[in-house]
């Protein structure tokens, strides 16, 4: 089988991708970007929206302008770029890995690199995975699936919708889908408040009188070949109340219940993961737990802003630049985990003598709350107090050095 | 008006009429196999456990359903090799958890031993921990019988049909029968679309509605009665995956909820057993999803929630008031043979029903030679289950091999493409030929590629693809189609 060598192998060629792979080749990495799709971009090119690069690129942009941008910072490099090729699995061979790499156009073969960058992305988590009751019917899209159909293809998934979820997708396709002459009958979310931002609640659902039904779970779809409609009905004591189920009509039910990093093969490769994020645990230099591995984007964990997904990725690039040239500082030797309040914690591993930049996520909503963060001796190390905190916003801080081998992080409403 | 005429109609296209079109195909007879749904197997089949029993539930000497179970064990072992089916072979264990299901455990093993069932062996705690050490600790024995497996029940049917239609039996689907009247010794079937089938012999093999054909055929009055069982199909990275099928001690209705390695490398946990009124009721509830994981988790170790990639149900053809097969000819009307109440172990028994209905058929008075020569199809490549140097060499062939379309279950465009060739136009055909999107993501990043593909494969919109059947379509139109109304 054909062997290409690499210094530095980016698995995914969306905003991550792209924006580590910029950096790598900045730094005069030999590298690939292996994607699967037969363009780069990856959920951007869905993304007609705007709202996107204003932290990255100081400008708002549309989704595939952001993905433009990034690709045009690649023309001028030696990156080169397979499309249409999947990664099977990465394994391990003398220090170096070997992934194996399936493409219509290149073939079968393997590709050896000193390090890898893992910025897949995520999927989304479908009805079948939250064990919506009911009949099979068609009608029942995801509701990326549902805006590629719209805004790729040129599209329609129906006539009339309801969207179960209000993470960030579901609410900017309610938007999509009313402009597009399709009626949107309202959106049903599990939780007493909105998986997604606050401005994407008022630009998509109240600019269009879109009902916002929370703390309500669909208890059936109905239709026997196509949707019909859905049954659904308010949480009493986290079960549905049947009592008030009722029905609504409709010929299209999107789902839009979260996202999950697609991290199969990192799995299977042995990378350890976190059971919360489902991302990979990384140190300080977004390293997984095989030395070289570096993940970044919604792979690592899922992001609210691709400014982000682009930031970190740039991070974990400049790791695995440093580690390709000898330089990298592997001295992360201290824990932090997620305590009351929450969520999670990212990276989970930093370098007790340099202090580290983390992103994490609460678990409640509140209008103010206080981050304490303490030592294995319960000591505080260091605290903060947070504005505007709830689970769907993304909440980032900073701790100096301590002189522990563990911290603690917790979260409480004031 | 369409008139054709043929030595032999089946109805129904599930896995009773399917093994019976395979096993008519060997003689040089007319045959065809009227199928209502779009496709085959889209009916009781598709939601089947997909085990092969092991001959150890019923007796084979006091019931006709324990003997062709039986006889259908062994054939399937024999299929398996010739066709183009996943068959996994791992056994079954049956687990007890008291003395009273001990108690029946014995009682299973003594039919199991009655039946002839090859090295069929009770077991102490120790031994069933040794065999399956995700088994709850607090088993107390069980049994162990390594001759049953799993297979794919649509992959099977396919394979039957596609064996079938080779060797020259012809296949209608769409083809529902309303009408079903005899005339000087010949059948004229009729179907909704006013389509005419005359026929010598008919094979009521019509799944859950072999009532309604067996009274409007003037045949014998019984009632089906569904009995629905839910199934719920965890992922292929679950922990709860066990090396063999676990098996509860069964009840008096049902064999009780298992927990299945499937042949395709996913766990599927279930089915429950309920009568319900309407066959074409096909939902699945939450009551009932939180019954099996728990039953399920009672058995094995790593049963979460978390794991879970769809589910779905399906319904047993049950005949009111009777637990057995019926498998005869009809006494009401000539040249008609009943094949009713195929329920649970009717996939195991397939082979063997069939072999039995050709019996019956030529008891009375069918006639006709065994073909001299009689063909396999060619196996389709399953890219899952290559090597990448084996991939490597079948991407020469074919650059389509390469091209991963389904990513949770690694389906390729070649895969795609040839079960389109064969006939599977809708999205479901493509996914039970394939396992393309019955994988984590559940067909979110694929469904489009493979309408795509079917599409360039039968010339059509993309908006002409069905889910399944007629009125199951996936895309309503084009952007542009409907107006936005400002409030």
């Amino acid at each position: 089988m054909k062997r290409i060598e690499f210094d530095t192998a980016v698995i995914g060629g969306g905003a991550a991708g792209l924006s580590a792979a910029a950096k790598c080749a900045e730094n005069d990495l030999k590298t690939v970007i292996i994607e699967r799709e037969n363009r780069t971009g990856g959920v951007l090119n869905q993304c007609i929206h705007s709202g996107f690069g204003v932290h990255y690129f100081q400008t708002e942009l549309t989704g595939p302008e952001y993905a433009l941008r990034l690709a045009d910072k690649l023309k001028s490099s030696d990156v080169e770029i397979m499309l249409g090729a999947s990664v099977t699995a990465i394994a391990e061979n003398n220090g170096k890995y070997d992934l194996t790499v399936y493409s219509k156009t290149h073939g079968v073969f393997i590709i050896t690199t000193r390090t890898v960058i893992l910025a897949m992305g995520c999927r989304e988590r479908c009805r079948g995975n939250i064990g919506i009751p009911g009949e099979r019917c068609a009608g029942v899209f995801n509701a990326g699936f549902a805006q590629q159909l719209i805004n790729t293809e040129g599209y329609l998934p129906g006539s009339k919708a309801v969207i179960v979820g209000s993470g960030d997708i579901g609410l900017i396709m309610a938007r999509r889908l009313t402009w597009s002459g399709v009626k949107v009958e309202c959106v049903v979310e599990i939780m007493p408040y909105p998986a997604g931002l606050s401005r994407n609640i008022a630009q998509c659902l109240e600019d269009f009188s879109i009902p916002l039904h929370l703390a309500h779970t669909v208890t059936e779809i109905c239709g026997r070949e196509r949707v019909e409609g859905v049954k659904i009905a308010p949480l009493v004591n986290g079960e549905p109340d049947l009592q008030q189920e009722k029905f609504i009509a409709c010929d299209t039910v999107l789902f839009s219940v979260g996202l999950v990093p697609e991290n199969e093969i990192a799995r299977l490769c042995g990378i350890e993961l976190d059971p919360v994020t489902k991302g990979a645990k990384v140190d300080g230099n977004l390293m997984t737990s095989k030395a070289g591995i570096f993940a970044c984007g919604n792979v690592l964990h899922v992001h609210d802003l691709v400014d982000f997904v682009s930031q970190e990725a740039e991070r974990a690039a400049v790791s695995a630049v440093r580690l390709c040239k000898g330089t990298l500082n592997a001295a992360d030797d201290a824990n932090i985990c997620a305590a009351e309040g929450v969520r999670y914690v990212v990276p989970q591993k930093f370098s007790s003598a340099c202090g580290g930049k983390f992103f994490m996520r609460s678990t409640f909503v509140a209008d103010t709350a206080q981050l304490t963060v303490k030592n294995i001796n319960g000591e505080v190390i260091f605290s903060k107090k947070l504005h505007y905190v709830k689970p769907a916003e993304m909440l980032t801080f900073e701790l100096p050095p301590i002189n522990s081998i563990g911290a603690i992080a917790t979260l409480e409403k004031l | 008006m369409l008139h054709s005429y043929y030595d032999t109609a089946i109805i129904g296209g599930g896995a009773t009429g399917a093994a019976t079109a395979f096993e008519l195909a060997h003689y040089k007879l007319k045959c065809v196999l009227l199928e209502a749904k779009a496709e085959c197997g889209f009916g009781v089949s598709k939601a089947n456990s997909g085990i092969v029993h092991g001959g150890f539930h019923y007796s084979a000497k006091d019931t006709l359903k324990g003997r062709l179970e039986l006889r259908g064990n062994r054939l399937f072992h024999e299929l398996a090799k010739k066709l183009d089916f996943e068959f996994y072979p791992c056994g079954i264990l049956a687990a007890a958890f008291s003395e009273t299901e001990m108690e029946q455990i014995r009682k299973l093993h003594q039919c199991g031993l009655a039946n002839g069932v090859e090295d069929i062996e009770l077991c102490n705690r120790e031994r069933m921990l040794e065999l399956e050490p995700k088994l709850n600790e607090a088993v107390i024995g069980g049994l162990y019988v390594p001759h049953a497996g799993t297979v794919e029940p649509y992959s099977y049917v396919f394979s039957l049909i596609d064996t079938a239609k080779l060797n020259g039996v012809e296949v209608k689907t769409n083809f529902e029968a309303v009408s079903i009247e005899m005339k000087d010794d010949l059948w004229t079937i009729k179907s909704s679309e006013n389509e005419i089938v005359q026929a010598k012999y008919i094979v009521n093999a019509a799944g859950l509605f072999a009532d309604r054909v067996s009274r409007i055929a003037g045949a014998e009055e019984f009632k089906i009665s569904p009995r629905k069982g839910e199934e719920y199909l965890l992922d292929r990275l679950s922990d709860a995956r066990p090396s063999k099928i676990i098996f509860p001690v069964p009840s008096a209705h049902s064999k009780g909820v298992l927990v299945i390695p499937t042949a395709g490398g996913t766990t599927m946990i279930g089915p429950t057993a309920d009568i319900v009124e309407d066959k074409n009721d096909n939902r699945t509830s939450a009551e009932k999803q939180k019954e099996i994981f728990s039953l399920a988790s009672n058995m094995v170790s790593g049963v979460s929630v978390r794991d879970l990639i769809t589910s779905f149900s399906g319904s047993r053809p049950v005949i009111e008031g009777k637990e057995d097969f019926f498998i005869a000819p009809s006494s009401k009307v000539k040249n008609f043979i009943q094949a009713a109440g195929i329920q649970s172990p009717g996939l195991t028994a397939s082979p063997a029903v069939a072999e039995y209905i050709c019996e019956l058929l030529f008891a009375n008075g069918l006639q006709a030679e065994k073909k001299d020569k009689f063909l396999y199809p060619e196996k389709v490549p399953v890219l899952r289950k290559m090597s990448a140097e084996q991939a490597e060499i079948l991407y020469r062939k074919n650059p389509e091999y390469a091209n991963i379309i389904c990513r949770c279950e690694m389906i390729s465009e070649a895969e795609i493409r040839a079960a389109v060739r064969k006939g599977h136009t809708t999205l479901d055909g493509v996914k039970f030929a394939t396992r393309a999107t019955m994988g984590r993501c559940q067909g979110g990043f694929c469904s489009l590629k493979i309408m795509h593909i079917i599409a360039d494969e039968c010339g059509c919109a993309i908006s002409d693809i069905m889910k399944n059947e007629k009125k199951s379509v996936v895309i309503s139109g084009v952007a542009g189609d409907l107006q936005y109304e400002k409030n």
